[in-house]
This record gives C-alpha cells, sequence and structure tokens, in this order.
C-alpha cells in the first residue's frame, strides 16, 4: 500500500485467528488506519495478499461488496447516515444488500441496538445521540450484517471521556461472544483486559507483537518502549 | 390633471386594465407553463448530469464540464436568437415556445449541475466509507447515503437559481412567445398606455412570490439540526 511514492505499509505479515482480538497500537501515521482499510479494501495494496474467512479478497475479480458485508467496521468519526434514524442507518444495507423486507429488516435492526444498549433509541436521528450513543449504533450497523470479523478504528478517540466506557463495554461483550475483532486504538487498559495480542507498528511496519502483559510490561524493542512509556504517562 | 391623476392614469387606468386583464392572465398561464415545464426538465436534466459526473469517466465528464460551462457563460438571449434565427437556415425549424424551453432547461441543468455536484462532493468522504463497508455498492450508496444528504445542502442554491432562470422566461417575448411580458407589451402598444406593463409586473410577483416563498418553506423542511 503507497500513496504516491511514500510506502505506507511494508512487509506487513499478520494472521487473525476466530474469535481473537488482536489490537493494534503506535504512533500516529505509522500505518494502522490503512492497514485497517486495506483488510475490506476500502484502501488497494500495491501488492501482497490479504485472506479473510479463507477468502482471498485481493484477488482479481472478488466480489467487494459480498465480502464487505461479512466484515464489519467501526469508525473514529462513527460515520452513521444524517437522514437517516438510528434504525435506518442498521436497515440500509439490511434492506439494499440483502434484500430483507422491511418488517424483517426492522427486527434485526432492534436486535441488534438491543445488543449494543440502545433499545429505546430506534427511532431518533444521529444528531439527537450522545457521541456514545452514535458509536454504538455504528456498531450495531455493522454486527446486523452478522459479519466474521469486526475491525475498529479508533472507536473511542472522537468521545468524551465519560463516555468512552459503553462503547468499550459494547466491544467487551463481542469479544465474549467470540466475534474475530482487530482493533487500532489507544486504550490501553482495554488493551490490557480485553485483548488477545497486541501489534506495535511504526513507520509502516511491525515492530513487535506479543500478548499484552508481555509487550506492555517487558517491550523487547527500544521504539515500543519508547512508545508505551509515553502513553502509560 | 394633477401630477397624482396622471401617475395614476398612466399606470392603474380602470378602463385599460378592465381591457387587457384577459390578456394578461393568458400571458401568465403561458409563462406559468413554461416556468413549470423548465423547472421540472431542467432539475432533472441537472441531477442527472451530476450523477452521471460522479462515475468519474473522463470522456463523460469533459463532455459535460463542456456543455455546463457553455450554458452558464452564454447569456440567454444569444442562445435563444440562435436557436430561433439561426437553425431555419439549416432546417431545423423550432416553435418560440420549444426554443425557450430547451434554452432555458439547458441553462438551467448547466447550473443546477454545477450545484448538485457541489453537493455530492461536499458529503463526508467517512459517508462513503462506511456505507461501501457494509457492502452497498457504488451506485446505491450514491442514491441512498450520499445524494439525500447532498440535496438537502443544494436546496437553498438551487431555490435562487431556479427562480433567476425561470424569470428569464420574459425573454420568449422577443421570439413571438406569447407570454405575459409579451402579452403585455402588445396591449400597452394597442392602449397607447403603461397600464399593462403594470399589470404584468403584479403578475410576475403572484407567481414568483409564492414560489420564493415555496423554496424557503422547503429549505426549513430539509434543514436538519447539525450534531
Amino acid at each position: 500500500m503507497s500513496y504516491e511514492k511514500l510506502k505506507v505499509l511494508r512487509g506487513i505479515n499478520i494472521d487473525v485467528r476466530p474469535s481473537e482480538l488482536v489490537f493494534i497500537i503506535g504512533p500516529s501515521g505509522s500505518g494502522k488506519s490503512t492497514l485497517l482499510r486495506c483488510c475490506n479494501r476500502l484502501e488497494e495494496p500495491d501488492s501482497g495478499e490479504i485472506i479473510v474467512d479463507g477468502e482471498a479478497i485481493t484477488a482479481k475479480g472478488a466480489n467487494l461488496n459480498a465480502i464487505r458485508r461479512r466484515i464489519g467496521m467501526v469508525f473514529q468519526s462513527f460515520n452513521l447516515y444524517p437522514h437517516l434514524t438510528a434504525g435506518g442507518n442498521v436497515m440500509l444495507a439490511l434492506r439494499k444488500v440483502l434484500g430483507k423486507p422491511k418488517a424483517e429488516a426492522r427486527a434485526i435492526a432492534e436486535a441488534a441496538l438491543v445488543r449494543v444498549g440502545l433499545a429505546d433509541k430506534i427511532d431518533n436521528y444521529p444528531n439527537q445521540l450522545s457521541g456514545g450513543q452514535q458509536q454504538r449504533a455504528a456498531i450495531a450497523r455493522a454486527l446486523a450484517l452478522e459479519p466474521k470479523i469486526m475491525l475498529f478504528d479508533e472507536p473511542t478517540s472522537a468521545l468524551d471521556p465519560e463516555l468512552v466506557g459503553d462503547v468499550l463495554n459494547v466491544m467487551a461483550e463481542l469479544k465474549r461472544s467470540g466475534m474475530t475483532m482487530v482493533v487500532v486504538s489507544h486504550e490501553m487498559r482495554f488493551a490490557k483486559a480485553a485483548a488477545d495480542r497486541v501489534v506495535f507498528m511504526d513507520g509502516g511496519v511491525i515492530v513487535e507483537q506479543g500478548a499484552p502483559a508481555d509487550l506492555f510490561a517487558n517491550p523487547k524493542q527500544k521504539r515500543t518502549r519508547d512508545f508505551v512509556g509515553q502513553i502509560e504517562q | 390633471m394633477t401630477q397624482y391623476e396622471r401617475f395614476f392614469d398612466t399606470f392603474f387606468n380602470p378602463a385599460v386594465m378592465a381591457k387587457y386583464f384577459p390578456k394578461i392572465i393568458e400571458g401568465l398561464l403561458v409563462t406559468c407553463q413554461i416556468a413549470v415545464l423548465v423547472v421540472v426538465s431542467g432539475l432533472l436534466a441537472g441531477l442527472a448530469l451530476a450523477l452521471l459526473r460522479s462515475y468519474r469517466w473522463a470522456p463523460v465528464n469533459l463532455l459535460i464540464i463542456f456543455f455546463v460551462d457553455m450554458f452558464r457563460a452564454l447569456p440567454p438571449l444569444v442562445l435563444i436568437l440562435i436557436l430561433y434565427f439561426g437553425l431555419p437556415n439549416v432546417g431545423i425549424t423550432l416553435s418560440g415556445y420549444v426554443v425557450l424551453w430547451l434554452v432555458l432547461t439547458c441553462i438551467l441543468a448547466a447550473f443546477s449541475e454545477e450545484i448538485f455536484w457541489a453537493g455530492i462532493l461536499s458529503v463526508d468522504n467517512g459517508q462513503w466509507m462506511a456505507s461501501r463497508s457494509t457492502g452497498m455498492s457504488y451506485t446505491q450508496t450514491l442514491l441512498y447515503v450520499v445524494l439525500p444528504q447532498a440535496i438537502r445542502l443544494t436546496i437553498p442554491p438551487l431555490t435562487n437559481r431556479t427562480i433567476a432562470i425561470t424569470k428569464n422566461t420574459a425573454l420568449g417575448m422577443v421570439i413571438g412567445v406569447d407570454e405575459l411580458l409579451n402579452e403585455a407589451t402588445t396591449a400597452q402598444a394597442f392602449a397607447g398606455n403603461a397600464t399593462p406593463l403594470m399589470m404584468g409586473a403584479i403578475a410576475y410577483l403572484v407567481l414568483f412570490v409564492p414560489v420564493v416563498y415555496l423554496g424557503r418553506y422547503i429549505e426549513l423542511r430539509f434543514a436538519w439540526r447539525k450534531a
């Protein structure tokens, strides 16, 4: 993956096992978000192969729309559709991509919103929801499509501190239910509590990875030590 | 005759008013008809061009940009005269009514294409990513996610531009379309009195003031509070 001459990612090789929660950390500009977006080809890698659930999504002629609906994605800025209610946000892809009838789509949307604790917000527009509620609605939108894997791109970075907990609780519940997750975030406490593995990236490469306890307590590389030291201050 | 009486007699002569009222109404109906046709066809064509442009096929976009720039740059009257007086020389004769409709439609299409296009571009890229990440196709994203947001943003400039262009129906006068201004000036010539022109002005107000208010109503209705 590169922009113009700048190589954003180089020599990335990473496996995520089913039901694993992989947590990606690193300084800004290290390529974390780009790596995540390559996983559903919102960004096009220049070379290399990405395999999701046994299917090479980088293959020529891969059905991107079919692949993407099995890969849920949650964004830093929520990106809810402002002209639709929370329910409408969840229902849109159910109706247009999966072709579900309205009543069925609404039932699925209700269930997804219940799961993220927004049962009573189905008819509220995004501007009537707090940041934390918007992000949970965005998680429900992805969950409703029953993805095999969920990608989180700094899901709590745009939230006021008191709203972060609600979103992390939903993510922790997802983890307990066996969802495969890749999370780019700076929430180190969440990483220690919920992650199976932490990956440290810098300058477009994976510098170091390991279990959260190891990586945070005994980083082997100097760059990792510096970064972990900084963010833990 | 006092100054006041002379003014009143020139612009609000009751006898002239009574005589030419039916003609003014006929002209108003023609103007109204052309205006509605122009608004519907112009806005639809503009929207279609903007949607087509968002697929970013280079040759198609070059054609669209050429069309849009040309019709935005040329004065409507020039186009009307060229089509009405020029085309018969190459064997195409269009009625004044059709020429007026076609020219104003093309101009409204050009301006509204730019407005719709700016609206489509102004929708945050995150909306595209979010929609595509759920498996929605490019076209589905454009129609169900981006366009509804773009249209809300474009209502105010679109209303202004639409009113400005429909007022140009008055140019039909120079090619003999029996619209409002034409009826008014003809009546003025026969009556030797400016009252029909004043009636025409009032008729334009009757036609366009509600349109202005309708535009404002649509703006309010489609606006949504930003989070």
